[in-house]
């Protein structure tokens, strides 16, 4: 075991896909010599030289559109977004070629093309700087979401996505780039389906369901609720899309009680279609409504109000009451 | 490169010689030439670069251009038949365009690859492809209809020009793979493929056309650009698009770019050899301009009445691409009567195979639709798929009782 960052544990991934799988390559802005802007591949152009570790013009479109073409050629593409709200200048890439290229083509051709976005706030960062569109593409058939929580994940997530025949998007926690946390680097591999959910903590009052930056969140106000005597699960989804339905549907039909946390705005967001579902698998166990807890309806604000915006403990804590309340 | 004389003098319409001038004025100098080298008149030119390549083209080779312009512009009557005709939802004519599309495809070699838009029904005769596969998406079974794996011709892309993107990531590949051999049996580092990247005169407005020559030119990737002028995008004319000829724009990325005839076979044929050389040589992207002409609608959906007089039509008309090598062809003692004949008997015969398969063409299964969403198994789309398993199974009795009473007579 090996302690180290987020951060580190994807620089580790990629660095043991890049030696691994000699058609894998790097692209994105300023992710050669400066190493990314969160030093996510520092050192790789170095071992790997700029033809595997690609410092792309700055053009998102171009980043995944010539990631859609080398995949078609047998490549296996990681392109790194700068940050999250820089995205949408290749959303039309992902969504009307990446994401529909294999059905387009009857299954006769894969795009393996994998895609990382720090995303999410709470860095006191500038406008765009600061988003969750997770569910913009979770509601695109063709793709899978997944989104790490802790080092152990992030390093065996990204030589997973590598090595998925489909279009992968890695939404990265980047306020917990530098959570630190043990990983087993000589494990012959993964022994997790990165597509499928974990209990974290097993309780049976309550499951909070969240994901990425907010399961250390989602742990704290368990941890909070114990000293109330309330019982607490923790899921961390890990997989946006597919959503791992069947371990969710088993914590509430013990529990009984469902809050789901996104820093992403509650509507039209993956807390509405886990509650909707839910309703649908579990409405028997259900003690009460499904409570979401999630970003406003509002552009993502400015850093001196993002506090106001972020769920924390206390609209967890507040949500477990309203949902015990019942 | 080469004797290129501005395109006014290669009998341009009025619309032309006007849009001619205005970029002079915009630019300070002539602003474009063009590579001619059979006119309409049936006359074959020289050209310092371009006639070496031409000359390459033997007499089968020069019958054969003609064999293919005349055959994909029958299958092109074919298929707007088929639409008037409720068979097909749509159809993409290219009646104007067989020479820029023929003689370019027909430069290309196997191993090369290409990225179409969604009118280059002339490249894929000469990749091979299928016809009556082509139909497919406009018959509504597929939105694809054959495995691009099998001829090197990518699956038309209807979002405009997001193809040029995969077009150049397609050349990094190659560029990739040469690198690779290199360092595992020492072979030469240069590509010995090519991508062609199709687009039209609309498309060259969207920004994946910038973001394509971009990256293109800074990795100098083997991409050869074909940009058909057709003078329309639907009912906007080019000179919405861009004040200075499209070929011009190559300069700022870096890159050779040529206007050529697009209703010259031969030129065009010699064009983008010549192109696809510079590319798998390791020179880098070329962008070609083909300078031609959509004779008929924008679809089966348009009417050009609306936007455009016929006497513009008329007048490229009378550049008509497979006329003027008839001309050439019949001048040369290259092909008699019965060659025309034979050409026109061939035509005749792939329409009824194309309209009888496009009748045989099977609705599909929506079954297909969930099996090819995903590469690997994903339980959202099973659970779907087992609901509308049983959601169908209800029916099944149902289906059958209706039946019976039709029958009946109730």
């Amino acid at each position: 075991m090996t302690t180290m960052t987020i951060a580190k544990a994807i620089n580790e991934g990629l660095r043991a896909t890049l030696a691994a799988n000699p058609k894998s390559l790097l692209m994105g802005e300023d992710i050669g010599p400066l190493g990314g802007v969160y030093r996510v591949t520092d050192g790789l152009i170095g071992e790997f030289g700029p033809d595997r570790v690609v410092d792309t013009p700055l053009a998102e479109s171009g980043i995944i559109g010539t990631a859609i073409g080398l995949a078609l050629r047998g490549y296996s593409p990681v392109c790194e977004i700068q940050f999250d709200g820089f995205v949408f200048p290749g959303f039309n890439q992902i969504t009307t070629q990446l994401a529909k290229m294999h059905a387009r083509s009857h299954g006769n051709l894969t795009v393996p093309v994998v895609i990382r976005i720090p995303y999410g706030g709470g860095i006191g960062s500038v406008e765009h700087h600061s988003e969750s569109p997770e569910a913009l593409f979770a509601h695109t058939a063709g793709l899978r979401i997944i989104t790490p929580s802790n080092p152990h994940d992030a390093y065996w997530m990204i030589q997973q996505a590598v090595e998925c025949q489909d279009p992968v998007i890695i939404f990265e926690p980047k306020r917990r780039y530098w959570l630190k946390g043990e990983v087993d680097v000589q494990a012959p591999g993964p022994s997790e389906d990165p597509f499928k959910a974990h209990v974290l903590r097993e309780g049976t009052d309550a499951t909070v369901v969240a994901y990425g930056p907010l399961v250390p969140v989602a742990l704290a106000a368990a941890n909070a609720a114990a000293e109330d005597g309330r019982s607490v699960e923790v899921i961390d989804l890990r997989s946006i899309s597919p959503i791992d339905f069947d371990t969710v549907t088993a914590s509430v039909q013990k529990t009984g009680r469902l809050i789901v946390a996104h820093e992403a705005p509650t509507f039209g967001g993956i807390g509405g279609e886990i509650a909707a579902r839910i309703s649908e698998r579990a409405f028997h166990s259900l003690e009460a409504p499904v409570i979401r807890v999630g970003g406003f309806h509002m552009p993502y604000p400015v850093a001196k109000v993002e506090e106001d915006y972020l769920p924390d403990i206390d609209r967890i804590t507040e949500a477990l009451d309203r949902a015990l309340s019942y | 490169m080469g004797t290129h004389l501005p395109s006014t003098e290669f009998d341009g319409t009025a619309v032309d010689d006007q849009r001619e001038a205005d970029a002079e004025a915009v630019m300070g100098e002539p602003a474009a030439q063009m590579v001619q080298l059979l006119g309409p008149d049936g006359k074959l030119g020289t050209d310092p670069v371009f006639s070496a390549y031409a000359d390459k083209l033997t007499q089968e080779d020069l019958r054969r251009l003609y064999a293919d312009m005349a055959a994909i512009r029958r299958f092109d009557v074919e298929a707007t038949a088929l639409q008037r005709q409720g068979q097909l939802a749509l159809w993409v004519p290219l009646t104007g365009q067989e020479a820029a599309q023929i003689g370019s495809g027909r430069a290309s070699q196997p191993q090369d690859y290409i990225f179409p838009t969604y009118r280059e029904h002339g490249v894929a005769l000469t990749r091979n492809v299928d016809l009556a596969e082509l139909l497919r998406q406009f018959r509504g079974v597929s939105n694809g209809g054959w495995n691009p794996k099998d001829t090197n011709f990518h699956l038309y892309t209807l979002v405009l020009a997001a193809q040029t993107l995969h077009a150049v990531g397609y050349a990094m590949g190659i560029q990739r793979d040469q690198k690779l051999a290199a360092a595992t049996d020492g072979a030469k580092e240069q590509p010995d493929a090519a991508v062609i990247a199709y687009f039209g005169d609309g498309a060259s407005s969207e920004g994946d056309v910038h973001e394509s020559m971009v990256f293109a030119s800074s990795y100098k990737a083997p991409v050869v650009f074909f940009c058909q002028n057709n003078h329309w995008a639907i009912s906007v004319p080019t000179n919405v698009q861009t004040r200075v000829p499209l070929s011009n724009r190559a300069k700022g990325y870096g890159f050779p770019g040529i206007r050529v005839d697009g209703n010259d076979v031969i030129a065009v044929h010699a064009v983008t050899e010549w192109a696809l050389e510079h590319a798998r040589q390791g020179n880098g992207p070329v962008l070609i301009e083909a300078f031609t002409y959509r004779v008929g609608a924008h679809t089966t959906a348009d009417d050009p009445t609306k936007y455009r007089p016929s006497t513009e039509e008329d007048a490229w008309r009378a550049k008509d691409p497979l006329t003027r090598l008839e001309k050439y062809l019949r001048a040369q003692d290259l092909a008699d009567d019965a060659f025309f004949a034979k050409v026109k008997a061939d035509g005749d015969e792939l329409a009824a195979y194309v309209r009888r398969t496009a009748h045989d063409l099977e609705d599909p299964d929506i079954r297909q639709a969930f099996a090819n969403v995903y590469a690997q198994a994903h339980p959202l789309v099973a659970e779907e798929l087992a609901w509308f398993e049983e959601y169908s199974a209800g029916f099944a009795g149902e289906e059958e009782s209706a039946g019976q009473a039709a029958k009946a007579g109730h």
